[in-house]
């Protein structure tokens, strides 16, 4: 039996096949599936908790993610401590204008990261090139490079809209149902 | 009475001449035909040359006990597609002693190479790379001409009025192949040329009448 992902799976219609994953599910229940459950939530707790950001600023939205890292926002209240190595750090916050020249580095970067692993990129420029939308130069979103969990808008995006994306980040992982394995 | 005859760049009203008029004598005794044209502009000297007489006239104006224009403050380009000599190169120069800015400008047509000055002022060789770079002018004597600014293996010159400003490339990751790789640019949405002089523009008969009801209440 392969899993169904509540959050995606169609529906099942009422019937025999309903029954039957239903008697599956209670019976995976009663033998460890408690157990399972549990650990899901104890390892989404501890992931959402620890949230140890890559420091990956690019321009001027650097600052504003500085400030919400120091003493009047205080990233540290939700455990989250700014890594200097992609190696310790589990989530990426895309800070600033993405170049060309740039792209193949955040790559190597994101590469680097262990798993499980969450990117946020952070004002108009991570988001969609924003002002410099149309140059030669500059890379017309960070989602054409890595996968992006979060975008956090705004030019630059307030310390607090930081703060928010962060926020949002801890929900979309602590609904997280399975753990994952790749 | 004295103090009242200098006017606000420092130049005097009266028929002694200035300090940057001297130095324009001075230069013009020292270089000689080095310099087709002299001219004091926006309170600084601005000589024009060609690129044969470009290096003794940098030496001169850099050796010189007098002049002393020994700090180059930067060096680039323009790009003028309707002259004969597409290009002209601007030399800044900084004469700390006598307190005077001075420009050197120079016409280099397009495939003509210019004279690398990094012989005379090490502050042009990251400036000659970069005018290389965004104009493609060579620098004939330069140590290591390489792009400064642009990706590796960027093609064309950006600050030229004839390059497209959303480049011919754009990058992406590949899935398959694991790498970034340049693609032909290919807009999701097409180039937007907004008006920014006018905000109010359109607006022009209403501007009209809010303001004639105003004047109609007043009264």
């Amino acid at each position: 039996m392969g899993v169904i992902d509540p959050y995606t799976a169609p529906p099942i219609p009422q019937g025999p096949d309903q029954d039957a994953i239903l008697k599956a599910v209670g019976d995976e229940i009663t033998n460890r599936g408690f157990v399972i459950a549990k650990a899901d939530k104890l390892f989404n707790w501890a992931r959402s908790g620890s949230l140890w950001p890559m420091t990956f600023g690019l321009a001027c939205c650097a600052v504003e993610m500085i400030h919400s890292a120091s003493s009047r926002y205080d990233m540290d209240r939700y455990g989250m401590l700014f890594r200097p190595s992609p190696r310790q750090s589990d989530v990426m916050i895309v800070a600033g204008t993405l170049t060309n020249k740039m792209a193949p580095a955040l790559r190597r970067v994101y590469d680097q990261m262990p798993e499980p692993r969450w990117v946020l990129s952070m004002g108009s420029c991570a988001n969609g090139g924003g002002y410099y939308h149309y140059s030669y130069a500059v890379v017309r979103g960070c989602d054409r490079i890595v996968p992006v969990d979060v975008y956090v808008p705004g030019c630059p995006p307030t310390a607090e809209a930081l703060i928010y994306g962060l926020l949002q980040l801890q929900k979309k992982i602590r609904r997280t149902a399975t753990i994952a394995r790749t | 009475m004295g103090e009242m005859d200098q006017i606000e760049d420092g130049r005097p009203t009266d028929t002694a001449p200035s300090a940057l008029e001297t130095m324009v004598v001075h230069l013009q005794h020292l270089l000689g035909d080095a310099v087709s044209s002299a001219d004091i502009s926006g309170g600084q000297i601005i000589l024009r040359t060609t690129s044969p007489a470009l290096i003794t006239l940098l030496t001169s104006l850099r050796d010189d006990v007098v002049a002393s224009f020994n700090q180059l403050t930067d060096l680039t380009a323009v790009d003028y597609p309707d002259r004969p000599e597409r290009f002209e190169m601007v030399y800044q120069l900084l004469s700390m002693k006598n307190n005077m800015r001075l420009r050197i400008l120079m016409p280099v047509d397009e495939g003509q190479t210019a004279p690398s000055v990094v012989g005379l002022f090490n502050s042009a060789n990251w400036a000659e790379r970069e005018v290389w770079d965004m104009f493609g002018i060579f620098f004939a004597g330069h140590p290591d001409l390489r792009r400064l600014l642009t990706d590796y293996g960027f093609e064309g010159h950006p600050l030229r009025k004839d390059f497209p400003l959303t480049g011919h490339v754009e990058v992406r990751y590949d899935d398959t192949l694991r790498r970034v790789v340049n693609e032909p640019v290919s807009l999701v949405q097409e180039f937007r040329d907004f008006d920014f002089l006018s905000p109010w523009e359109g607006m022009q008969g209403q501007i009209d009448a809010g303001s004639a009801d105003k004047v109609g209440k007043g009264e």
